[in-house]
């Protein structure tokens, strides 16, 4: 067991834990954040995905012990409410069906927007290959990252 | 206008508890509902809430509460359900809050998840609730304004008399309605006058889903839980013998080992049950990841079977059972065997699929408190009245004293129909005296399934000089499955037919797979179609629907036996073909068609595609599809487009196999499921409105577009695909 201070969501937080942990159980167990989700534990599905420094990455493969100053953003710090232009064309296209690999969709989504504002149709299947949806809603994530950039070019 | 009588439903009306003043109603499930509401929304709430009937309360306000009552696997009944509640209220869309129900069969009837039935089956009761509501509004405002009823129209949550120029909100009259008589029979609606209904209806859930709220079984968390995960055997037909856990329970945060009699004799097993193992290991700790750590070290002694069987071992039986005479036909028409040996042409293919995993993304899991006195159970499970029912054998407890409440899944494709897990999670927590999350892994998923069963068919056909159909023969046979639906299409449009059916008995166990045996029949079925009608000469869709127009004109047997609706199979194909501009196609890219009937709709599909080293790569699906009056159409094209992903991602690249009883895919390292780069571009959706009941819409769409892919990638390579899945064919992969 080891002290941690951890950059979450804009804030630090404090705990004691294994530093084998990975982020994924840190943030769904010890901080209460279980909008990041387990799907596979070894990096296959993308449903733990949350941003390290602005970047894409499976947070079942990042142990506590790794993250040290690195600034971590989950699903729940993406905007303030719900308001993330990513998050808003998902409600716009009404993107889900059952709704778990959702979150880590919208953070793989948004680092790409991040580094690509206007991706093309193959980089963006290429970036989100990733993430595995199991009810079948990739042409729909497509069109509400579409939309996402059309919302932003538009702003 | 429709009148309906009440009765049959009536217990639904019953309020549980009313206060002498009409009463407020706080239920736990409101307050729960608070929570995580923004300060705006709090501020729209009502103060007193009336309780009308038991899917509706209505406040002060005039906002109404809606239960759903059916379990959320994904097919969006949460926002479907309530739709038609509100419909028939007459109440605006925008003042609905949704509320998933609990376990409640008093109240509820059919609280289940599965065969694509829930609006089917709910459409009546659930009109019948909000037109309930609204006949005890209008007679709750006749009485205070003393006007006649009838003289009292409703729009939007308010009520209006004309006459006297007196309008009130439902809020206003929800005290004094829920003090009414209910009624003896109810008006239902015009379907033209719906506005709620056949319209674009957000998911209710939508943003809990996108900024991450916990809204699954795994994001449950109660005061003084632990979380338990089980040690199942490794291999089927694998028993329980010995545990040595010294060393794991000294690790930390570990707080008990030991093994668990999941069903002890004796005990009443439901048929949900399915694959329930009688006795597993149980780990109990702190937190998931040190768990998962001390799983690692517990070792388990298992019984090994005499016999253990492999992927090859089914293959060799079903192939020999296939080859074997049935005992009996399931159906029989005219005479096959002579007509097939008169034929001009004949053909004979056999087709093949392999055991699949379901899979959902959150995997099984389940909390539970069972205490001497209670038993309080929370989670993703699509059958919650039959796993009450286990849990009151198992736990000897009686139902009243079991509460189950429903969780939205992340997924259920069938899985969750199968609730051992919901037994595991309350023999563990009633054994370590304390509130427990029970935790698969995704190994622990994949490897402790139910599956879909492998299975083979064979068809024959036989050609007259004139390029008629004359003769069909199919035979199916499946693990602890018999895949055939002899009374579907072709049925009753051949003349000389000949449907057989076997099981093979397998220690694997196998369940219900979205779409069950249709997700293998239908494929294989429309892709020996095409064959047929490439044999006669014909175009594939013109062939079909010369057999709908025999079906229709001179139907072979009883029509009534045959499980299909001619006309409107006929209707969907003529869709998709005028849709798709079939005719016309001038592109040079490779086209399919198929067609199949199931869970009440009928769903054509035609799928183009280019081939990319040696995978398929669909550019469109144009699927037309009749399943009645559409509830939530946005919702409604999603589950469309979700059933053609799934059946074109499985039938392309998904297996489980076994060697030696031992699931060899445990993981999505191994385990082939479609990704972005695999989806198709684009999918198209076409509903046909002809203002018939609703019917299912979560499974119809994901057989037949096997089909229409095998046929699509015969046309761009020249081979056919008898084989499941497609690309590990040898002459694709080689």
């Amino acid at each position: 067991m080891a002290n941690y201070s951890l950059k979450i969501n804009g804030k630090t937080q404090e705990l004691e834990v294994d530093g084998s942990t990975p982020m994924l159980w840190v943030l769904r167990d010890h901080l209460n954040l279980v909008g990041t989700k387990y799907g596979c534990g070894i990096a296959q599905c993308g449903a733990c995905t949350i941003h390290l420094d602005g970047n894409a990455v499976r947070s079942c493969q990042l142990p506590v012990s790794a993250v040290g100053e690195q600034e971590i953003t989950t699903i729940e710090g993406l905007s303030e409410n719900g308001d993330h232009p990513v998050q808003k064309a998902w409600l716009e296209e009404d993107v889900y069906q059952c709704g778990y690999c959702q979150a880590g969709q919208i953070m793989s989504a948004s680092a790409l927007l991040n580094r690509n504002p206007n991706p093309s149709d193959s980089e963006i299947e290429d970036a989100m290959n990733g993430n595995i949806c199991r009810c079948g809603t990739y042409t729909r994530i497509k069109k509400a990252i579409k939309t996402a950039v059309a919302s932003d070019n538009a702003s | 206008m429709t009148l309906i009588k009440t009765s049959f439903n009536r217990r639904s009306f019953l309020k549980s508890t009313t206060l002498a003043s009409g009463g407020m109603l706080l239920g736990f499930s409101w307050l729960a509902s608070c929570k995580g509401k923004t300060e705006a929304e709090l501020m729209q709430m009502p103060k007193e809430w009336f309780d009308i009937n038991g899917f509706l309360k209505i406040g002060d306000n005039g906002i109404v509460t809606i239960m759903s009552p059916n379990p959320e696997i994904g097919q969006n009944v949460k926002t479907a359900m309530p739709m038609i509640v509100a419909e028939e209220l007459d109440i605006a869309w925008k003042d609905v809050i949704v509320e998933q129900a609990p376990l409640n069969t008093d109240i509820f009837q059919r609280q289940l998840a599965g065969g694509s039935q829930s609006i089917r089956a709910g459409w009546q009761s659930l009109r019948m609730a909000g037109a309930t509501a609204r006949h005890m509004l209008i007679a709750a405002a006749a009485e205070a304004w003393q006007v006649p009823a009838n003289e009292i129209t409703t729009s939007n949550g308010v009520l209006t008399h004309e006459a006297s120029g007196k309008s009130a909100n439902y809020g206003e009259m929800a005290s004094a309605a829920s003090l009414m008589e209910i009624p003896e029979e109810v008006e239902l609606k015009d379907p033209k006058d719906f506005h709620i209904i056949s319209t674009d209806r957000k998911n209710v859930d939508g943003l809990k889903i996108v900024t991450g709220k916990p809204l699954f079984g795994l994001d449950q968390k109660e005061e003084g839980m632990l979380t338990a995960m089980i040690i199942h055997p490794p291999a089927f037909g694998y028993t329980f013998k010995s545990l040595d856990a010294e060393s794991a329970k000294a690790m930390p945060g570990i707080k008990d080992i030991f093994p668990i009699e999941v069903y002890p004799e004796g005990v009443e097993k439901q048929w949900s049950d399915g694959g329930g193992i009688a006795k597993l290991v149980a780990v109990v700790g702190e937190s998931t990841w040190q768990c998962m750590q001390a799983k690692k070290e517990v070792k388990v002694t298992w019984e090994k079977p005499d016999m253990l069987e492999s992927t090859a071992t089914y293959e060799e039986a079903l192939t020999k059972l296939l080859d074997t005479p049935a005992k009996m036909p399931a159906r029989k028409d005219g005479d096959f065997e002579k007509a097939f040996k008169g034929a001009a042409k004949v053909i004979e293919r056999t087709y093949s699929a392999p055991f699949l995993s379901h899979n959902t993304m959150e995997p099984m899991n389940f909390f539970a408190n069972v205490t001497a006195d209670k038993a309080i159970l929370k989670g993703p499970i699509q059958t919650p009245e039959f796993l009450e029912k286990t849990l009151a054998s198992v736990l000897n407890m009686p139902v009243e004293k079991i509460d189950i409440m429903m969780t939205r899944m992340g997924g259920g494709f069938g899985r969750r129909l199968y609730g051992h897990f919901g037994v595991e999670a309350a023999v563990i927590s009633k054994k370590v005296q304390a509130p427990i999350k029970l935790v698969y892994t995704r190994e622990d998923d994949m490897t402790q399934g139910t599956y879909r069963p492998a299975y083979k068919v064979r068809f024959k056909a036989g050609l007259d000089n004139d390029n008629n159909l004359i003769a069909w023969y199919v035979k199916g046979v499946g693990t602890n499955d018999d895949l055939i639906f002899e009374n579907r299409f072709p049925a009753g449009a051949v003349p000389n037919y000949l449907a057989e059916k076997e099981m093979l008995q397998t220690q694997i166990t196998t369940g219900a797979w979205r779409a069950p045996r249709s997700n293998f029949i239908a494929g294989a079925e429309q892709a020996f179609m095409d064959e047929v009608a490439e044999m006669a000469g014909k175009d594939p869709i013109d062939f079909r629907l010369e057999l709908f127009e025999k079906a229709i004109a001179e139907p072979v047997g009883d029509p009534k036996t045959n499980d299909y609706d001619p006309e409107r199979f006929a209707g969907v194909l003529k869709l998709v073909k005028e849709k798709s501009n079939w005719s016309q196609n001038n592109t040079n890219k490779a086209r399919g068609v198929s067609a199949y009937y199931c869970h009440n709709s009928y769903v054509a599909q035609v799928l183009e595609l280019t081939m990319d080293r040696n995978k398929p790569k669909v550019d469109k699906v144009w699927c037309a599809v009749d399943c009645g009056i559409v509830i939530n159409p946005i919702s409604a094209r999603n589950q469309i487009e979700g059933g053609i992903i799934d059946g074109i991602g499985h039938a392309t690249y998904s297996q489980m196999t076994f060697d030696d009883g031992a699931p060899q895919q445990k993981n999505f390292d191994s385990y082939h499921l479609i990704r972005h780069q695999e989806a198709p571009k684009e999918i198209e959706t076409f509903f046909v409105d002809n203002g018939i009941d609703p019917t299912g819409l979560g499974e119809p769409s994901l057989p037949p577009v096997i089909g229409a892919l095998a046929n699509a990638m015969y046309k761009a390579t020249g081979k056919r695909f008898y084989n499941q899945p497609f690309i590990l064919e040898k002459e694709v992969v080689g």
